[in-house]
């Protein structure tokens, strides 16, 4: 049940890779602590690194078009995109590399920004230092990386609510209203939980029940 | 409340607990303890006959032991559902010799005293946990005299006295006399707040449930002296600053300052001396009760559940969010969400708005009727297997089978399997591979990391769900550590392979740091035990083959901890700096020769 087709280039093959590297300013977060363009041209020069550039907003949809155009001009097979977190943004860059006709997984995110930029504000050098060593770290591994396939499984359409107080009744409402089935579980002998103990509530000065 | 109870869709659970949770999104199995009420619920139509025969009578715990209850009761009269229920521990039993009244009185026959708990198993796709809140016990608050003064009350107990069902029907008396009281004070950020009780953080209401307590105050007594005591008045949301303002014009006397102590006078009227900071000046108040705004902690059940669903919490105990910012009601496990004060104090109106966006979230997710899951697993390589069954001993889901007996290579359930990598970090034939955090991948990042100066350089593996998200935290708050940690970042700590620490030993680490999740609080259940198992195996290896076992260090660091992560940082620094050139020279050279 694949949902993808298969890189069109040659992931699988034997064939050297074709990487590109996007090192991100994320405007000043970056930039203002790593020298972005040093590491870029820096990661220019490694073997199978076919472009490499730095960008000033990756995440930002011109970042995108300019990334996404690298790939099918340059035949692109894999990407480091050096910029925030994986945990904020691998979503973005994944439907991003898989538009420009890649398998989602042939990237990698180097985090410059939670790990680097921000954390050694006051030592451009050694962040620098750091940022180039982390891209490097970054075109390593996607070297080795394969295409992947997402599996799709069955679903129980049907939710559980832990707790009855106006949290659980609001959202246990909600869900069954869209036509959902929830198990509401409540410990006590009654849902309503600490609001129906109070009497008028604010800001309406109205009964809670 | 009662279109819950009448919902066709809804399958409402009271009396009930969630004890285990197995699976993952779009496949979660829950078990429920459901725990026997004796009166059938669909059949008691709360009629009371079976109360007014009760010969036991007991604190009502609905209005805080105020007013009392039998032992066959209904919670509060709007209860859902509706249905009496009798408390076993109170109950003189159904022997006929000692009671059983309500069993005669009863005309339906709802009573049933051979009733069990239940234990129930539901299948669901995702999971909203609404757990609530508990509020905060000002017993250790001494100097307020909560538990020497009959009219000291907490904020809830004085809801309670003046709720038209509560135990004086909405009457406002005294507890020690049963009189009106003629001033009544409220002392703010009880619980919330301090360094010294109860919490750190702001509780968020109770500012504004003050208010709303003057303000009914003065609207049944307009004569009634209103005080509050506090530190700052936050009335921040929409139409708060109104209220506010509505309370003081009605005459409520809003005084800077928390007491230093209150007293008992004569007629168990109380004394409190506060030191107002608006003036500068010591005051005394004379009033007739004191109501103290307690603040609010996350329910008792909550670590229990974070336990069983492997969540995170924060520092103040409450469920961690998987962004603060982007994704305030998403846990990190995807497909269980969060609404209300599970996550945080907050009032009834954000708790609602929560609650409809998680309720959202759930629909997003279920409402293709299928879901696609990460690739992310393990992968026998057959050829290599010797089928000694460790990949399936080690795995935390049972994900995987081996036919040892028969020599029959491994079978990973890529359904089952959750992608810890621990079979992986544990095969020592290298045949079971993690996609995505393959050997190669993870061995190209090492190699590339101390391709120059190793020496220089901290290296360091972080489980996806805590450690490397704790370094994003530390991140977040500008934490400033030593520009030197690299970190590699792995799902869980169970994929970090003793190879990959050997490897980075033998290119001239001076250090290597493993981080993970807290034991249990394991993403995967609990692969994180054979991180500390291999860690500890690798310790003693280290020491017969002459390395400085502390070299190489484990720490938990949960994904709130940016401050620990920063520290350990630091302490990795310096452990580096106690590496010698000479050292790192004659463990490369150890390990050459193995």
């Amino acid at each position: 049940m694949s949902k993808f087709t298969p890189a069109k280039t040659s992931a699988l093959g034997d064939a050297e890779p074709r990487i590109g590297v996007y090192v991100c300013h994320c405007g000043l977060n970056i930039a203002q602590s790593v020298d972005c363009q040093r590491v870029a041209e820096g990661a220019a020069d490694t073997e199978g690194v076919v472009i490499s550039k730095d960008i000033v907003y990756a995440c930002s949809e011109p970042g995108q078009q300019q990334i996404k155009q690298d790939i099918l001009d340059n035949e692109l097979d894999r990407v480091v995109i050096a910029s925030c977190s994986p945990r904020l943004h691998e979503a973005t860059f994944k439907k991003m590399v898989e538009s420009a006709g890649l398998n989602p997984y042939m990237f990698d995110m180097a985090n410059l920004r939670e790990q680097c930029s921000w954390v050694h504000m006051n030592d451009r050098e050694n962040a620098t230092l750091k940022a180039e060593t982390l891209v490097n770290m970054s075109i390593a591994r996607v070297r080795h990386l394969e295409p992947l396939t997402e599996e799709i499984l069955p679903l129980t359409a049907k939710t559980l609510v832990i707790g009855g107080g106006i949290a659980g009744i609001q959202a246990a409402l909600d869900l069954a209203d869209t036509g959902y089935d929830v198990i509401l579980v409540e410990k006590n002998a009654s849902i309503g939980g600490v609001m129906a103990q109070i009497d008028k509530t604010f800001p309406t000065m109205d009964c809670a029940i | 409340m009662t279109d819950v109870g009448r919902h066709p869709r809804i399958k409402l659970l009271t009396l009930s607990e969630v004890v285990d949770v197995k699976g993952y999104v779009g496949n979660f199995k829950v078990k429920i303890i459901k725990k026997a009420r004796y009166v059938d619920e669909t059949s008691c139509t709360a009629c009371g006959d079976c109360a007014k025969v009760c010969p036991v009578l007991r604190p009502d715990e609905f209005n805080i032991g105020l007013g009392s209850r039998k032992a066959i009761y209904s919670p509060f009269p709007q209860a859902v559902p509706s249905s009496y229920l009798i408390n076993a521990k109170e109950c003189l039993g159904h022997n006929p010799a000692v009671c059983s009244k309500c069993v005669e009185v009863c005309a339906k026959g709802c009573i049933n005293f051979h009733m069990s708990d239940e234990e129930i198993i539901e299948e669901v796709g995702t999971i909203i946990v609404a757990t609530g809140l508990q509020p905060y016990d000002p017993t250790e608050m001494d100097e307020y005299g909560y538990t020497r003064f009959d009219n000291v009350l907490t904020s809830l107990e004085f809801e309670r006295l003046v709720n038209a069902s509560g135990p004086t029907k909405g009457s406002l008396i005294r507890p020690s006399d049963r009189e009106h009281p003629k001033s009544v004070g409220f002392i703010q950020c009880v619980g919330s707040r301090s360094a010294k009780n109860g919490a750190r953080y702001c509780s968020n209401i109770c500012c504004m449930n003050t208010i709303k307590s003057t303000l009914i105050l003065k609207e049944h007594y307009p004569d009634i002296e209103v005080k509050v005591f506090y530190i700052d008045i936050r009335a921040f949301g929409k139409g708060f600053e109104d209220l506010y303002t509505r309370s003081r014009r009605m005459g409520a006397q809003y005084i800077r300052g928390l007491p230093g102590s209150v007293e008992e006078m004569d007629q168990k009227s109380l004394r409190i001396a506060v030191e107002n900071s608006a003036t500068g000046k010591l005051e005394f108040h004379d009033l007739d009760m004191l109501v103290l705004a307690q603040g609010m902690k996350p329910a008792p059940s909550t670590q229990r559940l974070q336990e069983i669903m492997g969540l995170q919490l924060t520092s103040d105990g409450f469920y961690l969010e998987a962004h603060p910012k982007l994704q305030p009601v998403d846990a990190a496990t995807r497909g269980i969400f969060y609404a209300g004060c599970a996550e945080g104090p907050k009032d009834i109106k954000e708790s609602v708005t929560q609650a409809s966006a998680a309720a959202m979230r759930a629909i997003r997710l279920m409402h293709k009727g299928e879901i696609s899951t990460e690739p992310i697993t393990s992968v026998v390589i057959t050829e290599k297997c010797k089928a000694c069954g460790k990949c399936a001993e080690v795995c935390p889901y049972n994900a995987i089978t081996v036919d040892v007996k028969n020599k029959r290579p491994a079978v990973v359930n890529s359904a089952a399997c959750s992608g810890c990598g621990t079979c992986s970090a544990e095969c020592r034939f290298d045949a079971i591979s993690m996609n995505h955090f393959t050997d190669a991948q993870i061995m190209g990042q090492v190699d590339s990391m101390l391709d120059i100066a190793p020496a220089e350089k901290i290296l360091a593996f972080a489980c996806n769900w805590c450690s490397y998200a704790g370094a994003d935290y530390a991140g977040v708050s500008r934490l400033q550590y030593p520009a030197n940690v690299h970190l590699i970042r792995v799902m869980c700590s169970g994929r970090v392979d003793e190879k990959f620490i050997w490897e980075g030993f033998r290119q001239g680490a001076p250090v290597v740091l493993v981080s993970g999740c807290h034991i249990g609080d394991c993403h995967y259940i609990d692969a994180n035990h054979w991180t500390e198992k291999r860690v500890a195996r690798i310790h003693k290896k280290m020491e017969k083959i002459g390395l400085r076992p502390e070299r190489l260090q484990l720490e938990w660091i949960s994904a709130a901890e940016g401050i620990l992560f920063a520290e350990t940082m630091k302490k990795m620094e310096i452990l580096r700096r106690s590496v010698t050139a000479e050292e790192i020279a004659e463990t490369q050279n150890i390990l050459s020769k193995l």
